[in-house]
């Protein structure tokens, strides 16, 4: 175990064009399987923006639910039993399988604590 | 962004650095407030500080009690000092303990003397030492005599994505300068514990923080009628999307960015192995962990907020930055560093870290903090179990 929580993106040189960059969900960390909803909602069968902290890259997913500011969505299929990353971290499991697009939240993971 | 080598604060006597240069009237114990209270009413530029606490105490309580007292009075924000208790031996312990800083401090006890004799006494005293203060100057000191807290509140989802991670960009940036870090929270740690111990940057470390969050756990486990299930997360953060207490756990420890803690210490306990950052158990509360920071020597605190806590302290000032647009937008008097555009893509983490760096060495330099403008002087003792 290395002990790094968070690579921090130190190229401050680069440039950002801000006028295209507008994300709708951020991801912490490469290694992490959620992202977190950053405008108000998305909406079922919207084309989503992803911002990757780690490394300050970007991806696209196609929302299968509505999802609210501040919720998880799932960049991947996940299957029961999955462990949830997020920070590069384990953050819980899956007890209900979830579809890659999919809202991932209390009623599909559960804490591994107790 | 070149960080700054120095920022201008208060020389010490004992060698540290004070970002600010308060003469404080502090109480040893609940009733002799009235007295501090009047001290400092009476003589302009100084400030009592009242709290609830000292007498009956007994054990790791009262030591606690006075580690706190001695601590807060030697912090070096903190130019000098006029104590009031209502007995002699306590009063004195105190005075003695904030006197091997080398500071101005003078006791004053109430017992055969009465409110009105102590005020008048310990009124002249004060006066003196406010207007000897009023002399210092501030000077160039390094940036390694920065020693900055932490601690969040209030948190949201925006905590863990924005400001938690900007304050450990700013760890990550000023560690290697030299200065001293601490973070706390044990109960907050819950679910990141294991990743947390492995972040000590001894076996040692690592043993202690273990042994530390295991007590706190066993008493959880001993005091609960249930598990932590159904109160972390909390109802509130579940609405906001946090789903389990290993997600809310590793967004608070975002706060510490790459960075290894040399020690573990008490509540209130200064750090004794050199600069880098260092653990402390702590309460959540956003006060009472702030009071036990600014009593370990801690000159200046970093708080980030989410739905937007407003704490202040009398003696460490406490930068906010919030990344949540809705609380810049609606309470902004209380933030010092908007990082909301991190949420639109706006700003990067460094950008962000680059930008608290230059809140924090304003503040350093004098500039003062939201809640030092609104009054905010929250002092709250830790209280480890009932008086006798």
């Amino acid at each position: 175990m290395s002990g790094l929580i968070y690579k921090i993106f130190e190229n401050s040189n680069k440039q950002i064009d801000t006028i295209n960059m507008a994300t709708d969900i951020i991801i912490h960390d490469k290694k992490d399987n959620v992202g977190v909803v950053v405008i108000e909602k998305i909406t079922p069968k919207q084309d989503c923006k992803c911002w990757i902290m780690e490394d300050d890259s970007s991806t696209d997913i196609q929302s299968m639910d509505e999802i609210p500011l501040g919720h998880k969505i799932a960049m991947i299929d996940l299957k029961e039993g999955d462990t949830i990353l997020k920070y590069g971290h384990d953050i819980g499991k899956v007890v209900k399988s979830i579809k890659k697009g999919e809202h991932v939240h209390v009623h599909n993971v559960k804490t591994k604590k107790w | 962004m070149e960080i700054p080598k120095s920022f201008l604060g208060y020389k010490r006597e004992n060698g540290r650095a004070g970002t600010r240069n308060h003469v404080i009237i502090l109480p040893v114990d609940d009733i002799s407030n009235a007295c501090a209270e009047a001290v400092s009413n009476n003589i302009k530029g100084t400030i009592a500080l009242p709290h609830s606490y000292g007498r009956l105490q007994f054990g790791a309580d009262l030591e606690l009690h006075f580690r706190t007292m001695i601590g807060t009075g030697s912090n070096p924000n903190v130019a000098a000092v006029i104590v009031i208790g209502i007995e002699p031996k306590w009063t004195k312990r105190i005075v003695d303990g904030i006197g091997k800083t080398g500071k101005p401090v003078e006791g004053f006890h109430i017992e055969r003397t009465g409110d009105i004799g102590t005020v008048m006494k310990a009124s002249k005293k004060a006066q003196e030492f406010v207007m000897w203060a009023s002399e210092k100057q501030r000077e160039e000191c390094p940036i390694s005599d920065l020693w900055i807290s932490v601690k969040c509140g209030e948190s949201d989802t925006t905590s863990g994505l924005a400001s938690n991670p900007t304050v450990g960009n700013l760890m990550d940036k000023l560690e290697p300068l030299g200065v001293h870090l601490c973070f706390g929270e044990t109960s907050e740690l819950t679910g990141a514990e294991k990743v947390c111990a492995n972040r000590g940057a001894t076996k040692e470390a690592s043993e202690k923080f273990m042994k530390t969050w295991s007590s706190y756990n066993d008493f959880i486990l001993k005091e609960a009628t249930d598990d932590l299930s159904e109160s972390q997360p909390t109802a509130g953060n579940i609405a906001g999307g946090l789903t389990t207490i290993e997600e809310k756990a590793f967004g608070n420890f975002q706060k510490i960015g790459n960075c290894k803690f040399v020690d573990v210490l008490e509540p209130a306990e200064e750090p004794k192995k050199g600069k880098g950052l260092y653990f402390m158990d702590t309460s959540s509360a956003a006060a009472e962990c702030v009071t036990l920071q600014a009593a370990a020597g801690f000159n200046i605190h970093l708080f980030p907020t989410g739905q937007g806590n407003i704490v202040g302290n009398p003696i460490e000032p406490v930068v906010k930055l919030t990344a949540n647009p809705l609380t810049v937008k609606g309470m902004g008097e209380h933030i010092d560093c908007d990082v909301s555009k991190i949420l639109s893509r706006e700003m990067n983490l460094s950008e962000a870290g680059d930008k608290l760096i230059e809140t924090t060495l304003k503040v350093a330099n004098g500039r003062l903090t939201c809640a030092e403008a609104l009054g905010h002087r929250e002092f709250v003792m830790t209280k480890l179990y009932r008086s006798a």
